[in-house]
């Protein structure tokens, strides 16, 4: 069981998410500072570690639209929250996998702050408002992606086997 | 079974016969580029190498490209200290395709890339930026991705794991009326599609009013694309394309293009008819919060920008003097121009039409990003306006969430700097 710590509405960017002002920060381990940064009391909330890891942030579609930039994820993989919405922009996805930011995508989701939710691999439920949404799975094309833990270890796996190959070539 | 633009260069980069919507590819990248935010793609692509052992290197140096543009010249310490990083790299590791703050060879990463030479047709590019998507003005598969995704490029030499994307047809017919243009054009489709109509798709655009318009209006549309969602916008190239190439990139090597083939798939068809299209204008927080510029005509506004990679070309700096020669900008507004390169900035310097801004009250500021993503100059105050010609006006974008910005095209951001109020620029605006 997990909680809902923060709602948002369609469409939230990533301006909105880590504003592009704090952009020339870019180490993963500098980025959490700055979430909703225009958001004062919630970025408040969590640097103060009010928010225990494992929270969860809840939005309607489209969530993480507009730019690549990879610290809207970073940013929030810090505070280990999952992020349950109707949808997710497709880079923000992508960077999400390759992070290890947990998405659950379940179309018809809604939720208030303060709301207890059971996440399970195929469905969502709302113990506050006793609804329950089906999960859409991520890319299956990423899976492999996610099992090797991210991005990082799955490429050196990859440039590992490369190389592997291409030395037992005669 | 016939394939889309893009089926087509996927199944090339990935040495398959044909390819069709939904299967997962390793395609080769033609192209990797990156601005600022190669500093963290290096700190990712050195994260890669960790405990392996193994010399980090770039697959192949002359594939990369780097342009400095988001802050430049550097707006802080930070920001320079990272600059300096990804130039040490570009020089270990001996990238050619490099862009420094410079007046000759710098400039917007999305126009120093078509201007140079760097993008052909059939080419996959990827880019660590979402406007990526310009780059299927010359007929290539441009699409954004994060910078672990480009740490693993530069590794690799291929993306990982490549959904091939199902494909929106946009037809586009009509001639344009006077005043309205490309960005009218996009703007009007992402109001129709919707900031996520088109999420995981791709948009290739046709029609005779596609076939007629030049490389630096197609460079609109597809830049825009991203924000009805779309993974790329594509125009398949053709006669312009390969003028574009030969007389304003320089480039001498055959080109090919790649066309859809008559019986390939779409998963939409969306039809547009510009004949009686009228200004468009995306109204604050979303950029499909779009409406004809009639329904905010006499907003007040307190700066207006015009630039960006959106709309930061010649043709746009000569739309956008043409209706300011001999007229100032509104007191109590302030004009800003970002001319989209330094070789754009030139050409614009010899012509005229700085001095022509400069006439009028406008400040011109050196090829970049400018204030379009609220890091680096021109950040609006608590309640103000902006009319810019860029590309997303997001809560905050502008650097204060206390603001408020209106997209458009060069006309109406040159009409409505003279009245200081969102001003038609069919109407002509204030002629004092």
């Amino acid at each position: 069981m997990t909680k809902v710590v923060f709602t948002l509405g369609d469409d939230i960017s990533t301006d909105v998410i880590y504003p592009g002002r704090y952009m020339a920060t870019v180490l993963p381990a500098e980025t959490p500072e700055f979430a909703f940064a225009d958001h004062a009391e919630f970025n408040a909330r969590l640097k103060a570690k009010q928010i225990p890891p494992g929270s969860v942030l809840a939005a309607g579609k489209n969530f993480g639209c507009g730019s690549s930039r990879e610290q809207a994820v970073s940013t929030l993989k810090g505070y280990e929250l999952i992020i349950v919405a109707e949808g997710f922009a497709r880079i923000f996805m992508q960077n999400a996998i390759n992070l290890g930011l947990r998405l659950v995508t379940a179309p018809g989701f809604a939720a208030s702050e303060g709301d207890e939710l059971e996440i399970g691999e195929h469905q969502v439920k709302n113990l506050t408002s006793g609804r329950v949404v089906d999960i859409i799975q991520l890319p299956k094309a990423r899976q492999v992606v996610m099992e090797a833990g991210g991005l990082i270890p799955y490429t050196r796996k990859r440039l590992l086997d490369q190389l592997q190959k291409s030395a037992r070539k005669p | 079974m016939g394939m889309t633009v893009v089926e087509k260069i996927l199944a090339r980069a990935s040495g398959q016969e044909g390819v069709k919507a939904g299967d997962v590819l390793e395609p080769k990248v033609d192209l990797a580029m990156s601005h600022e935010n190669a500093a963290l793609v290096i700190n990712q692509f050195l994260e890669v190498y960790k405990d392996t052992g193994l010399e980090p290197r770039v697959w192949d140096p002359s594939r990369v490209a780097i342009i400095f543009d988001h802050r430049v010249p550097a707006e802080s310490p930070k920001t320079a200290t990272n600059q300096k990083k990804v130039r040490d790299f570009v020089a270990r590791h001996m990238i050619a395709k490099f862009h420094d703050i410079r007046g000759d060879v710098g400039g917007i990463c999305h126009q120093i890339l078509p201007e140079s030479g760097y993008v052909r047709p059939g080419a996959v590019v990827v880019g660590t930026d979402s406007h990526t998507t310009s780059h299927g003005a010359l007929g290539a598969f441009a699409f954004g991705i994060g910078a672990t995704e480009m740490a693993s490029v530069w590794a690799l030499g291929f993306a990982v794991n490549i959904e091939v994307p199902l494909t929106i047809k946009v037809e586009v017919h009509g001639l344009f009326p006077p005043f309205v243009g490309p960005k009218d054009l996009i703007l009007n489709c992402i109001g129709r599609l919707t900031a996520q109509g088109a999420n995981f798709r791709v948009i290739e655009f046709h029609g005779e009013t596609i076939r007629k318009m030049s490389t630096s209006g197609r460079l609109v549309i597809c830049n825009m694309s991203v924000e009805a969602g779309a993974t790329a916008g594509i125009v398949p190239a053709d006669e312009e394309t390969i003028r574009y190439l030969r007389e304003e990139a320089g480039v001498t090597e055959p080109v090919t293009p790649v066309v859809p083939d008559g019986d390939a798939r779409y998963t939409q068809i969306l039809e547009v008819d510009v004949s009686n299209l009228v200004p468009q204008i995306a109204c604050p927080h979303t950029v499909d919060n779009v409406k004809p510029v009639d329904q905010v005509a006499g907003t007040r506004v307190q700066q207006i920008v015009i630039g960006s990679c959106t709309n930061g070309r010649f043709d746009d700096l000569e739309v956008a003097a043409g209706i300011l020669r001999g007229r100032k900008v509104a007191a109590g507004t302030r004009m800003l121009v970002f001319p989209a390169s330094g070789r754009i900035y030139q050409k614009a310097i010899e012509r005229g039409l700085v001095a022509d801004f400069m006439k009028a009250g406008a400040v011109v500021m050196n090829p970049g990003c400018g204030p379009c993503l609220g890091v680096h100059e021109g950040a609006l105050g608590d309640g103000e306006v902006a009319l810019s010609t860029t590309n997303r006006n997001f809560k905050g974008r502008m650097g204060n969430p206390n603001s408020g910005v209106y997209l458009c095209s060069p006309a109406v951001a040159a009409a409505s700097a003279v009245t200081g109020m969102i001003t038609d620029p069919r109407k002509g605006g204030a002629s004092s």
